[in-house]
């Protein structure tokens, strides 16, 4: 990515762009990646809210667990917890200079975000296979709509990580801390992802 | 303190000259050093399409809401040609086809179309771009001392959402069956079975909030880290608190109207019922839908963005007319701490005053009564902001110019667009009131004579500043004049219409109703005259702003003689690379104008060191001082 390189040296440099501000303690990217949490939280916080209010408000709502696969999600769960541990590992092995281990953590928080994947395309194709569908009812619809936008949430994880761990790599000879900084801050992400399944998880599956 | 003897020549201070050769010279020498760091100058496409410079960006955001603005208030003058001759034929209206206007003769249909996308274009292509996009953009890093936005990619990115937004939402016009014509609302479950053109209004929203949400979090970044030294919070121009509270509203109010949107997207295209009720019957059939839905569901997730979006409308705007009046009245804003209060609680509270917008929706009295409280407190800032406004201007040596003419236009008219609301936030008049014209003329008075007004303010107080060029004072005032009594032309008759009873959503004005008939026909042709006379009062503006910028007379670098770093420590326009040739250092307050203190000037700039040579020359001097300083 030669275009790349050369963009770069034609920017100005942004203050506090790498370490932090000594008032607020903070850079740049780390306040950015809250601002944006705190926004995706208002949009799961919609849905959410969407999902109680739909609910009370219905006369016969059927009860996830008559009929999904809670095993299979309980292992989904287990798996995405796995990878938040991993995703901090990778971080916790850049800030001590180890980029081949950082890397190889990074590897696997993607394959675990892509068995994740796999597994929720099995219960999608399940729910398919039995002729259940968006507009089947107002649970199948939320369902959809819920586990889809967080999948979507998950396959942007992986791009994210698949950059970071291939090309986006070559940042680390240029300057180690900031590459440090940007996998803090995907992980930051990662971890908010994880968040919502924990939560998606009992709401849809268990209740 | 010793004080410097300081020379003059003329209005200009000694060194001028030798300044002005210096600037030139670092200016060439940081050129040559940007060819030597990336061996080649910056390509077209990065300098002005896929611009990360925030001034270039910013301009993008205002040409393009520009043009938004004027397509937007067109459809409203097509929209007012039915509505003061209803049935009527004429010949400007063919050219909305034989589909939507056989012989010239609006169909309703259309008329629905037009008001839908009149609202959306003008709340989310036009006004908030400009105010937040362009504006927001070009000044808050200048004002602040910082050489960019936090993330240039981001905010380039978030330009590249907003566009294609737009053109989504105009490709929507050729959708089959028209453009989404729900109302900028997009209630369901009229919204739900709508014609095509409300999948394509959907999408475009998702690329607004998008880029919206891109944006906000550049701003509140921008905001707490880049602030220059000695920049503290309160010594922040008003301007960018109402830039940073506005940046937390876009934030965090826009997520669930992205929430409401996908879920009705999934109810048109994958025929789930989020919003559709069971036994829902349309054209006589009943809907082969599951059902159990809750139309109501979509109006507390619009409102819950739709209500601090209002805020996000004209909190910019105040912004802006705060500066305006302290610069033109030669003295500090009255109030500033209670202003920066205020305007802060008013971004909490916008968050818990929705569904004041709802008292008719049945969802209980009790809800209301909260509601309604909620609504009469939120009122209360909002005075505090008018009254501090009001109250700067006593004892200043008021300048008349034509940004100041704006400014002060805006304080009457957002007071009645204010003071009109107060009976649709209680749930008893609301009764009455609800859905008629009154609530059209008291929310256009806070968004046409106020917030358009600010903005226009805003361009002429700042075009100086991004051009280097003078716009004619003249022109100016013509301006002025005429859109300020058109634009009431068209909004007071409004008041009358809404209290007499008149819907406002009716195709012939009300004609069809015996209580609203009379006057209908007495004050609709008038109103519709008076937009059209808007049209023609905007010529002037906007001759003046193209004539201006290619021969218009060159502007000093400080023209207004302004105490804030986007005009004291920059050049007009500021340095392309970086705004400013060195960081300027803060050391007071915003508006120390009339310092009894200081007698070398009447205004004493945010970054200026008392006793070294002084403010008076603007911004080059300074930076071409600085630019040597470096070079040394």
């Amino acid at each position: 990515m030669d275009a790349h390189a050369h963009a770069a040296e034609h920017e100005i440099e942004i203050p506090y762009n790498v370490y932090p501000r000594p008032d607020t303690g903070l850079y740049n990217g780390k306040l950015g990646i809250w601002l944006f949490l705190a926004s995706e939280v208002m949009l799961f916080g919609a849905l959410f809210s969407s999902y109680i209010l739909l609910r009370t408000g219905s006369v016969n709502w059927p009860r996830g667990y008559t009929f999904l696969n809670i095993p299979l999600a309980t292992a989904n769960t287990f798996i995405l917890i796995a990878s938040s541990v991993t995703v901090v590992l990778a971080w916790a092995n850049l800030r001590l200079g180890n980029l081949k281990l950082g890397r190889i953590f990074i590897a696997i928080t993607i394959a675990c975000a892509l068995l994740f994947l796999v597994n929720k395309g099995i219960e999608y194709h399940h729910e398919f296979v039995e002729g259940r569908s968006p507009a089947t009812n107002n649970f199948m619809a939320l369902y959809f709509t819920l586990t889809g936008l967080h999948g979507l949430h998950v396959i942007g994880g992986i791009v994210v990580f698949a950059y970071m761990a291939g090309p986006g790599a070559k940042m680390w000879h240029q300057d180690r801390n900031r590459y440090t900084n940007r996998i803090e801050i995907a992980g930051l992400y990662w971890h908010f992802v994880d968040l919502v399944w924990i939560f998606l998880f009992p709401t849809l599956y268990l209740l | 303190m010793a004080q410097r003897r300081q020379l003059r020549v003329g209005k200009e201070w000694m060194y001028a000259g030798d300044a002005e050769k210096l600037l030139r010279e670092a200016m060439r020498i940081q050129e040559e050093e940007d060819g030597r760091h990336g061996g080649h100058k910056q390509s077209f496409i990065r300098k002005y399409i896929f611009s990360i410079d925030h001034k270039w960006i910013g301009i993008q955001y205002g040409m393009t809401a520009l043009c938004f603005l004027l397509f937007g208030f067109s459809l409203m003058l097509l929209m007012r040609l039915q509505l003061g001759w209803p049935g009527h034929a004429f010949s400007l209206l063919k050219v909305l086809g034989e589909s939507r206007a056989p012989g010239g003769i609006l169909l309703p249909e259309a008329y629905n179309q037009l008001g839908a996308m009149h609202g959306t274009i003008m709340v989310f292509l036009a006004i908030v771009p400009l105010a937040v996009g362009a504006f927001g953009n070009y000044l808050v890093p200048l004002m602040i001392g910082a050489p960019d936005m936090a993330f240039p990619r981001l905010n380039m990115a978030s330009y590249w959402m907003y566009l294609p937004g737009g053109l989504v939402m105009l490709a929507s016009f050729a959708a089959t069956g028209g453009t989404a014509q729900s109302g900028w609302t997009s209630y369901p479950p009229l919204s739900d079975i709508a014609t095509e053109g409300q999948t394509w209004w959907l999408v475009g929203m998702i690329f607004l909030i998008t880029s919206s949400l891109l944006g906000s979090v550049n701003f509140i970044v921008t905001i707490i880290q880049l602030r220059a030294k000695g920049m503290t919070w309160m010594r922040l121009p008003f301007f960018v608190w109402a830039q940073f509270v506005t940046s937390f509203l876009l934030l965090l109010a826009f997520p669930p109207l992205e929430a409401a949107g996908v879920l009705q997207l999934m109810d048109r295209v994958a025929h789930t019922s989020f919003f559709l009720p069971s036994g829902l019957v349309v054209s006589g059939t009943k809907l082969a839908v599951a059902g159990g839905g809750n139309p109501l569901l979509w109006q507390h997730l619009f409102w819950f963005l739709a209500h601090p979006e209002v805020y996000v409308l004209i909190l910019p705007a105040m912004g802006i007319i705060g500066e305006i009046i302290a610069n033109n009245t030669r003295k500090p804003l009255w109030g500033y701490k209670s202003l920066v209060g205020a305007v802060t609680f008013l971004g909490f509270m916008s968050f818990v005053v929705w569904a004041h917008h709802m008292f008719m929706t049945g969802m209980g009295t009790v809800i209301s009564a909260f509601f309604q409280t909620t609504t009469m407190i939120i009122s209360i800032p909002s005075v505090i902001i008018l009254t501090a406004l009001l109250m700067s201007l006593w004892g200043g040596s008021i300048r008349f110019n034509v940004p100041m003419l704006f400014a002060l236009a805006f304080l009457p008219m957002f007071g009645i667009g204010g003071l009109t609301g107060l009976p649709l936030g209680l749930a008893a008049t609301d009764i009455h009131l609800h859905d008629t014209y009154y609530v059209i003329g008291h929310f256009h008075y806070v968004v046409a004579p106020g917030t358009i007004f600010a903005m226009f303010a805003g361009i002429y107080y700042w075009f100086p500043k991004i051009t280097g060029k003078r716009m004619n004072e003249f022109l100016g005032k013509v301006h002025f004049w005429g859109s300020f009594v058109a634009i009431n032309g068209i909004f007071m008759p409004m008041f009358a219409q809404g209290l007499a009873g008149v819907s406002r959503r009716l195709y012939d004005g009300g004609l069809q109703y015996h209580h609203a008939k009379e006057i209908a026909a007495a004050t609709n042709p008038f109103m519709s005259m008076s937009a059209w006379t808007l049209l023609v009062f905007q010529a002037p503006f906007i001759v003046n702003f193209f004539w201006s910028m290619a021969f218009g007379k060159k502007a000093e670098a400080n023209f207004w003689h302004a105490t804030t770093l986007e005009w004291a420590a920059t050049t007009s326009p500021p340095l392309a690379h970086g705004n400013f040739a060195v960081i300027p250092v803060v050391h007071r307050g915003p508006y120390e104008y009339s310092t009894p203190e200081y007698t070398e000037a009447d205004y004493l700039p945010q970054h200026h060191v008392i006793g070294a040579p002084p403010a008076t020359s603007g911004g080059g001097m300074l930076t071409a001082a600085a630019v040597a300083q470096r070079e040394a």
